[in-house]
């Protein structure tokens, strides 16, 4: 099924979500007392435009046998998921603040039984590329015509799990996978590049018979185009680089890899929020 | 003598009593399974012949999934078949998988609480010439303590196969353990296999001790109870072959009974089956144990019987096990 172009309005409004959906990813965290900045703040546009235009999807029957399968693969980054889902009328948006607390479903990393709607439990990394490859099969065995996207951190690729993964899509034919990579340069301990080489990623991903597209992760209509394009392919799995940048949004946190795994205090998340309600502004008075 | 209800094989004690890979109760089980339910699927990492997928992989090729020489790659597909509606099973040695994959397991079968069967084969000192490498003698204490997971050990290949079709009727993770070598056959097609049930395979009156048996070697401790009656000592021979959940009532009735315990098992002394038969008399009535298994060292290459010969597995092991558990009985 091909998801339909953007028009400029919804375009707009895609564009407003994903900086609404960073304030709420500053503020859970700032409630939360832990958890990472940087991917989350660097994915918003991404995953509003997966919740908001290219899944087929119904957040009121998540369980539903022919829904899009999003895996989440890089599970620390799922403050923005789950502020996405809440957005997308998955569970109330009120309950972001229990993000990372006792009692809550939404854990510090996603745990599939406890939520609804999370497809996958995921962390440790490496392991979903594997598990969409098994829900691609899957769909296949009971001929059921549902995509599975699967969202990596670039990080994850020095897991040789990926690998292994990447070998068996490729095997396996796989055209109802399309994996979306966050190639955000940075982790923990440093810049990629720095800690351990993943260039030429685009070049590994084409010598294991994938096909390969990449994109700047901030332009949703090129994103949208992409899936599309990926979805065309016929007989090989896909991957999607979305250049991205670590911390988007908030001019502190951009490009530092310092902000990969931990969460703004009070004056930063201050100073954040600040800097997003301006961008929003700005985007709405481009509206009028 | 033996039990009767059990319907056991009644050739168990002749020299010519039928010997068979535990294992190939697996690749029998699988290809039933596979006839009655479209959803059951099997994975395996480059050992299809020798973990019995092979026959299965042959009679449901859509339904089967070579992933090569990449164990954590197999579980994890298998995670991602198992909560889209199928029942992955995935075989391989036991020290690759559940050894090598153990976190990927953790994470997306066990936690994730997939439909997916871990199937641990050449497990123990039994698996022989390949060495250590390749005998798994610590698997069961590093996934024992994985909330959500049963665990199954067949004594034979009959109950393999058994232990294979319950195992794809339950919803969720279980682990299935099995062994290479040929080994005697002790249950019957009509032997019941109830999954978490502890089975009483020797009886006596007034037994003086109650041996706890897994797997292959449950035939030792049989071997053992016949010779130990000869020399007028009593004993209980029971079959352990769920580890988890454990039958807890039964193994508390049969220590009041006996007051002496020994537990035997192709794995290291601890963890095991002797790590939960302890913890159960522990918290209930703390009765004197002998452990049969590896004691904390490693195994190496040879012939079955000479190494459970070497690391005092065999026979002639458990008989002086009884005896020493009885010399440390209150009453003694």
């Amino acid at each position: 099924m091909i998801i339909e172009e953007i028009h400029d309005e919804k375009l707009k409004d895609l564009e407003l979500k994903a900086t609404q959906a960073r304030e709420l990813v500053i503020s859970a965290l700032l409630e939360a007392g832990s958890g990472h900045s940087a991917g989350p703040l660097g994915m918003a546009d991404i995953f509003i435009a997966f919740y908001f235009h290219i899944l087929n999807h119904d957040p009121k029957h998540p369980e539903w046998a022919d829904r899009d399968r999003l895996v989440l693969s890089n599970g620390h980054i799922c403050p923005i998921r789950y502020v996405v889902m809440a957005m997308a009328g998955y569970f109330p948006v009120a309950e972001l603040k229990t993000l990372r607390k006792i009692n809550s479903r939404l854990q510090g990393h996603p745990h599939r039984t406890s939520l609804p709607g999370m497809e996958t439990t995921s962390g440790p990394l490496g392991e979903g590329i594997s598990q969409s490859i098994g829900m691609a099969l899957a769909a296949r065995l009971d001929k059921k015509n549902y995509h599975i996207y699967c969202i990596t951190s670039d990080g994850e690729h020095q897991e040789g799990n990926t690998w292994e993964a990447l070998m068996t899509a490729a095997k396996y034919n796989l055209d109802n996978l399309t994996v979306v990579i966050d190639r955000n340069n940075i982790q923990i301990d440093g810049f990629t590049e720095n800690v351990m080489p993943l260039e030429y990623l685009r070049a590994k991903y084409e010598s294991f018979n994938w096909f390969v597209q990449e994109v700047d992760g901030h332009n949703i209509r090129a994103f949208v185009d992409a899936i599309n394009q990926a979805k065309a392919v016929h007989q090989k799995p896909s991957a999607i680089i979305a250049h991205t940048i670590p911390g988007f949004g908030v001019d502190f946190m951009e490009n530092k890899f310092e902000w990969h795994g931990k969460p703004p205090n009070a004056e930063k998340a201050v100073k954040a929020l600040k800097e997003l309600r301006t961008l929003e502004g700005k985007i709405t008075s481009e509206h009028e | 003598m033996l039990n009767a209800d059990l319907k056991l094989n009644p050739k168990l004690f002749d020299k010519d009593v039928e010997q068979i890979p535990v294992r190939n109760g697996y690749g029998e089980g699988l290809v039933m399974l596979g006839g009655q339910d479209p959803n059951v699927v099997v994975l395996c990492a480059d050992l299809t012949e020798s973990t019995k997928s092979e026959e299965f992989s042959k009679k449901f090729p859509d339904r089967f999934f070579e992933v090569g020489v990449a164990e954590q790659n197999m579980a994890a597909v298998a995670a991602g078949l198992g909560i889209s509606g199928k029942t992955a099973f995935i075989s391989s040695y036991a020290t690759f998988s559940p050894g090598k994959n153990w976190e990927t397991i953790r994470t997306t079968i066990i936690y994730n609480d997939s439909n997916v069967k871990i199937a641990g084969h050449h497990s123990g000192i039994m698996t022989g010439p390949d060495g250590a490498t390749h005998q798994a003698t610590e698997d069961i204490a590093s996934i024992r303590a994985w909330p959500n997971i049963k665990i199954f050990v067949p004594c034979d290949s009959i109950e393999a196969k058994k232990a294979t079709i319950e195992s794809g009727k339950i919803k969720g993770p279980v682990y299935l353990r099995f062994t290479r070598d040929k080994s005697p056959v002790m249950t019957t097609e009509a032997t019941p296999f109830e999954p978490g049930k502890i089975q009483v395979f020797w009886t006596s009156d007034k037994p003086q001790v109650v041996i706890f048996g897994m797997g292959w070697l449950l035939y030792q401790a049989l071997l053992a109870a016949k010779e130990l009656e000869a020399e007028g000592i009593k004993v209980l021979v029971a079959n352990a072959s769920t580890i988890k959940p454990l039958d807890g009532q039964t193994i508390v009735e049969l220590a009041k009974q006996t007051e002496a315990v020994v537990t035997v098992e192709d794995h290291q002394a601890t963890g095991g089956l002797g790590g939960v038969v302890s913890e159960t008399l522990a918290r209930t009535i703390p009765t004197p144990i002998e452990f049969i298994g590896l004691q904390d060292v490693f195994g190496e290459s040879g012939k079955p019987a000479e190494l459970i010969k070497k690391y005092k597995m065999d026979k002639d092991a458990i008989i002086e096990a009884v005896k020493r558990v009885i010399a440390r009985k209150p009453s003694h």
